[in-house]
């Protein structure tokens, strides 16, 4: 696998798209430091980056790489190698090269010029949602023989994450304002993993942003131990029942 | 203080009239009971160190009762420990601790009533029911005491320094940790509340009712229960208070109801649930107050009126403002608002176009408190966006029409 | 009766709509070289690609040296395939192709360089797959076949798009591995070819076999002494039999 995962890495690189991606995120970090003087603001505008950008980027890469390595996967094919090998190596290859671009963009001048108590949490969350994103386009990639059609449904999810589902949710709780809906909408959020790392986030960061008793219910779930390991341990989920659905899929496809 | 000690030491002895007492468990005079039965106005009783179990002690005559070394009065969590009934009485240094505790009285570790000129300076109060509790009294001085009561013994609690009826009071450098309320006024007037710190108090860090014409000036209310409640009273004027950490449901920095003709300012209100929340208050004037880190900074109320925000700042807050209705009778005019994205092309410090404090979601949250989930969230931003184009249930007349650019 | 190489037992493929595969039966005998025949879209490549377990078959089974191919992989090791259409990563150089696939068999002892040699291949390590030329790439996709001396080798259309040189090559090649008792499944279209490689006869239409014995009882029921006739006159029968 390692092996396999070497010449996908070497794959990434050639195509200089990581490096530029580094780039973007870099300059926008730094930009976000020395624009703002409250390091604070800062690191919320951040969380915008982290939100936004980086489940987009993670899946409309991942899903055009695996267009384009149709004919890398189809050469290993006929060669006598697992397909689960040759997923996995994929899978790894790319989350890899995306977090390190995460990591040498964001995390980096974070760490260096603002490390505080809720930085780790910032940088976990990003990777999750890195490999969450990954491993969804995954799912995107192997739906669908068209290219065109792959990109298509990536962007559907990015979508339903970022605006349709929230919306959703803001229709539940509207709907059924007269009901206790603390533990309906906990529920709610931990099947989105972009408000699951936003949450995190927030809490460890924005604590002002939880007010009131419903406020003071969120935090007491997701500020103990047990909700912080609740909500890693679904975004993990988030990453690893996408993939293994894909990899199903993946494993019985026709090339 | 010790030095205030010393010269009172040196200068009392000169009056003829005035004699001290000395009362030592090792002594000739063992109990502060048989002092105060032969003291006579003006005389001072002074207490070495030790633990005195006497009961209840009422004080009739105009003494002054000096600890040396914080001798320990205690209450036997049974007695009221002092009880005084007469003008200048002077209560200095002295330990007292474990109060009784009732549902009908207020027992107290002093209890003064319709004394004037009481002074109670450098005591430390440790668990205690009430700690100073004045009713009827006037020109009192309460300074340097520290009252700590522990809030987890579960028992009941009263307030530290419980005032009512009193007239020109003064309550400086206390400590006040674990009560009820922190201080509590109830028809008290012109009065001065200065350098004091309330803290994790099971209510509030600081309560006052039908109290005119007071001043509060750089306390610092901290982490209480439900932060600082005042209610139907003319005339406050607080400035330089820090008002801090009150987190919680109903919690907020600084409640007014039914509050007229105030100031409020330079005061800092940080990281609460609210930071100011306004009912039924009118002609209140909030300048150059910082509101920083806090849930709603300001919440107020439809029913106020001709209140006004004049340079204020507010920063790092997550809603800057919030109201219940449309109708808007109070005036913002050249604060500064770290959320504010308008341009100065005039470059006259000012922005040029006015800033609408109330968001979009901050009425959301208000109307449906589960919705917060969503806060940050990439679809709240694009509704704030649009009701800021197009403007819908925001109030349209709550505006500050000259946020300035920068920070004060 | 030598030993089957290749069993492939009533084995069918839809594609959605299209039923590629009927319920094939087949048998590939160890050292003999087969040539594989029929109309365009006759089902000759999907076949293959089940065979290379590219393609998952809906029915049937296939066994490759009496072991089933489902969920196994090893069995590739056993197998030099040349695709019809070879695609390979575009920015990648023919000898960084070589490399990898080398890299990815280590434990393969056995290297057979000749073709590289013939077709000059080590000469143009350095040009990028994208830049070849459809020939070029045959000569990659012949010489990975053969290059790991496999007992199996599968080619679809080999000499489709090489020069004549090439193909000489080619074919000389293939002679010469079968000499050595290897087991061949060539398709092409060119009936000489065939002739020349093949000593045995499968001929596929519409999904279905419809033929399948040695290229000379072939030549003798049909009385032509040219492959290329004798498949003319079974497919003009066919259809006669189809119309009647």
């Amino acid at each position: 696998m390692i092996r396999i995962a070497k010449y996908v890495l070497y794959d990434i690189v050639r195509n200089r798209f990581i490096l530029l991606y580094t780039l973007l995120l870099l300059t926008v970090t730094l930009s976000m430091y020395s624009l703002d003087s409250d390091p604070g603001k800062s690191t919320l505008s951040l969380l915008n980056i982290i939100l936004l950008v980086v489940p987009l980027v993670s899946i409309i890469f991942t899903t055009i790489h695996f267009f384009n390595s149709y004919e890398f996967i189809e050469l290993l094919l006929s060669q006598p190698v697992n397909r689960k090998t040759i997923f996995f190596a994929e899978f790894l290859s790319i989350a890899f090269a995306l977090s390190c671009a995460f990591l040498i963009g964001v995390a980096l001048p974070m760490v260096i010029l603002n490390f505080n108590s809720s930085t780790p949490y910032l940088i976990m969350a990003g990777l999750l949602l890195t490999f969450v994103f990954v491993a969804l386009a995954f799912g995107a990639s192997v739906s669908t023989r068209d290219k065109a059609k792959g990109i298509g449904v990536a962007l559907l999810f990015w979508f339903y994450f970022t605006l349709i589902y929230d919306g959703f949710v803001l229709y539940v709780i509207y709907s059924f304002s007269d009901y206790p809906l603390e533990k309906v909408t906990l529920l709610l959020v931990s099947l989105n993993p972009i408000d699951l790392a936003r949450i995190i986030i927030l809490l460890k960061l924005d604590l002002s942003a939880l007010m009131g008793y419903t406020g003071a219910f969120y935090k007491h779930f997701f500020g103990s131990s047990m909700g912080i390991a609740y909500s890693f341990s679904f975004l993990i989920l988030w990453t690893l029942v996408p993939l293994m659905l894909a990899m199903r899929r993946f494993v019985h496809k026709d090339i | 203080m010790k030095c205030t000690i010393l010269l009172l030491s040196i200068i009392l002895p000169f009056y003829a009239s005035a004699k001290t007492w000395m009362v030592d468990q090792k002594g000739n005079m063992r109990s502060i009971k048989s002092a105060l039965g032969l003291a006579r106005n003006g005389d001072t009783i002074r207490v070495m160190p030790g633990t005195y179990r006497e009961g209840n002690l009422i004080v009739q005559k105009s003494v002054a009762i000096i600890g040396t070394n914080f001798p320990v009065l205690d209450g036997e969590n049974k007695y009221e420990i002092f009880t005084i009934a007469a003008h200048d009485v002077s209560v200095i240094g002295l330990r007292l601790i474990n109060t009784g505790v009732a549902s009908i009285n207020d027992i107290s570790a002093i209890n003064a009533i319709e004394s004037n000129q009481l002074r109670v300076l450098n005591n430390r109060f440790e668990n205690t029911f009430f700690g100073i509790h004045l009713a009827n009294c006037s020109g009192s001085l309460i300074e340097n005491n520290t009252l700590l009561s522990d809030l987890e013994a579960k028992r009941q609690i009263g307030n530290g320094i419980h005032a009512w009826k009193c007239d020109s009071i003064t309550i400086r450098n206390n400590t006040v940790n674990g009560h009820r309320d922190g201080i509590y006024f109830e028809f008290v007037t012109n009065s001065l509340v200065e350098n004091n710190v309330s803290h994790h108090n099971m209510r509030y860090g600081l309560h006052f009712m039908f109290s005119h014409n007071d001043e509060y000036r750089s306390n610092i209310f901290q982490d209480n229960g439900a932060g600082v409640a005042v209610m139907y009273t003319k005339g406050v004027r607080m400035t330089g208070n820090r008002f801090e950490d009150n987190w919680g449901a109903s919690s907020y920095g600084l409640l007014l109801k039914d509050i007229r003709d105030s100031f409020i300012e330079k005061n800092q209100f940080s990281k609460n649930t609210v930071g100011v929340y306004m009912e039924g208050s009118s002609r209140c004037s909030f300048s150059q107050n910082i509101f920083k880190e806090n849930g709603w900074a300001v919440k107020i109320q439809a029913n106020c009126d001709d209140n006004v925000f004049l340079k204020n700042s507010f920063l790092s807050n997550t809603f800057d403002m919030a109201t219940n209705g449309s109708l808007v009778l109070n005036t913002l005019d050249y604060n500064y608002w770290d959320n504010y994205q308008g341009y100065d092309l005039d470059r006259d410090g000012v922005g040029d176009v006015p800033f609408h404090p109330v968001s979009f979601y901050s009425m959301v949250v208000e109307k449906m408190p589960s919705s917060v989930i969503l806060w940050r969230s990439f679809l709240v931003y694009l509704l704030d966006r649009t009701e800021k184009v197009v403007p819908s249930i925001t109030p349209e007349n709550l505006k500050d029409n000259h946020p300035v650019m920068r920070n004060y | 009766m030598r030993s089957s190489m290749i069993t492939i037992s009533d084995l069918s493929k839809r594609f959605g709509r299209l039923e590629v595969l009927k319920s094939i039966q087949l048998d590939f005998s160890a050292g003999k070289s087969y040539a594989m025949i029929g109309p365009n879209g006759s089902g000759k490549t999907t076949l293959i690609k089940c065979i290379l377990g590219m393609v998952m078959a809906d029915k049937g089974e296939i066994t490759v040296d009496g072991k089933s191919i489902a969920n196994d992989w090893t069995y590739r090791n056993r197998i030099g395939y040349m695709p019809q259409i070879g695609r390979y990563p575009d920015q990648m150089k023919i000898g960084q192709i070589f490399d990898m696939i080398r890299d990815l068999r280590q434990d393969q002892a056995q290297i057979d360089e000749d073709l590289i040699k013939e077709f000059k291949l080590d000469r143009m390590k350095d040009k990028r797959m994208r830049t070849l030329s459809g020939g070029t790439r045959q000569k990659v996709s012949a010489s990975l076949a053969f290059l790991f001396d496999p007992p199996i080798l599968i080619l679809d259309e080999p000499t489709a798009g090489l020069d004549p040189i090439a193909v000489e090559a080619l074919k000389e090649k293939i002679l010469s591995e079968k000499s050595k008792d290897k087991t061949f499944l060539i398709t092409s279209h060119i009936m000489s070819d065939l002739d020349e490689l093949s000593s045995q006869l499968v001929y596929l239409e519409e999904g279905k076999m419809l033929f399948n014995d040695t290229i000379d009882s072939l030549k003798e029921e049909t009385g032509e002494s040219k492959l290329g006739r004798a498949v003319a006159t079974i497919m003009k029968r066919n259809l006669k039999e189809m119309e009647a």
